[in-house]
């Protein structure tokens, strides 16, 4: 359940922007979530409804996900595929000589803001 | 009257924060030459155990301090201060990992500056400790016979993040279906830099290769 430790860290960085940048609300929040960056999404929601309410910048906020596809390329045939229906293996020559090119980020995108 | 509101640019990882405090900790621990070592496994995988052979065997060489982190309780840290070692418990307050922030204020109050080597014994899980960096110069995850050997192919980032893969209770192995070549391959298919041991830290077996690697691990660290 890491879920809600990657929120409280989210909210550590909002917080610092906001103080940083004078913000007094935050009307949105946009998140870049990889396909197999390991994160549970339902999950992940719960736990931010759960904090967000108790966080005087963030509680009115919406959470926007967007979701990141995973991509792998093969060191053998220098092929890239899609990694969440292949997996390891290489579909084009079998190859476990494979790593992930993209698909375990979490980044926060952006926010909507009010300033003062 | 309609909010309006501005689009701020963030594009930053969730978790920079926390690399920035890891980043942090290893600064002041090379500072002090304090070589600080992070052991993870699932509960129950024998953390505590390996770790009263480990300061057995080390502390009349190095002055060592121990951070138990549990969700809650304080039998771990009861055991190990007994050993003579200066011992901090850290509760989580549920949460199933420790952060660097969490380690970094830890390290404060336990007091690093004195200590040639302190152990983290993180909180027993196999999936969160492995996304946090805690600042550690080596990460160590434990993985006991009963659990099987599939853990890599189920478990994947404890491994890869992981630089020594330690398979204990090997005295069990005769009642479990483990096979440690298969789980060493699986591991290798993950990092091929992990460096696999083969021991029992209740009855000892092959505890001292561990102890050798980690003692001369710590010397060529704190040269």
């Amino acid at each position: 359940m890491h879920e809600m430790g990657i929120v409280l860290h989210i909210a550590k960085t909002l917080n610092e922007t906001a103080e940083e940048e004078k913000i007094t609300k935050i009307g949105s929040v946009t998140l870049q979530v990889g396909e197999v960056s390991g994160i549970i999404t339902d999950l992940f929601v719960d736990c931010w409804n759960y904090f967000k309410v108790r966080n005087e910048i963030l509680k009115d906020s919406e959470l926007k996900l967007e979701t990141l596809p995973a991509v792998t390329f093969c060191g053998d045939c220098e092929k890239t595929y899609p990694t969440v229906k292949y997996g390891r293996e290489c579909p084009y020559c079998g190859s476990y000589e494979t790593w992930l090119l993209t698909g375990n980020e979490c980044i926060i995108k952006e926010i909507e803001a009010e300033t003062l | 009257m309609e909010k309006r509101y501005d689009i701020v640019e963030i594009k930053e990882n969730v978790l920079a924060d926390n690399d920035r405090v890891a980043g942090k900790i290893r600064e002041e621990l090379r500072r002090s030459n304090t070589c600080f070592i992070n052991l993870m496994a699932s509960p129950g995988a024998g953390k505590t155990s390996l770790l009263i052979k480990t300061i057995e065997a080390l502390k009349d060489k190095y002055s060592i301090g121990v951070m138990e982190a549990d969700a809650d309780g304080d039998v771990d840290a009861k055991t190990i201060s007994a050993l003579g070692v200066r011992t901090l418990q850290i509760h989580t307050g549920g949460l199933c990992h420790m952060d660097a922030d969490m380690t970094f204020r830890g390290l404060k109050e336990l007091g690093f500056e004195d200590l040639d080597l302190i152990f983290l014994e993180n909180v027993g899980n196999l999936v969160c400790p492995a996304e946090f960096d805690v600042g550690a110069a080596l990460q160590v995850m434990i993985l006991s016979v009963p659990e099987g050997d599939d853990k890599p192919l189920k478990y994947p980032l404890m491994f890869k993040v992981s630089d020594c893969m330690i398979v204990n209770k090997i005295d069990a192995e005769a009642v479990f279906d483990f096979d440690y070549e298969a789980c060493v391959e699986r591991a290798r298919a993950l990092n091929p830099e992990i460096r696999p041991f083969r021991l029992s830290a209740l009855k000892g077996e092959n505890v001292d290769e561990w102890i050798r690697y980690l003692d001369g691990f710590i010397r060529e660290w704190r040269k």
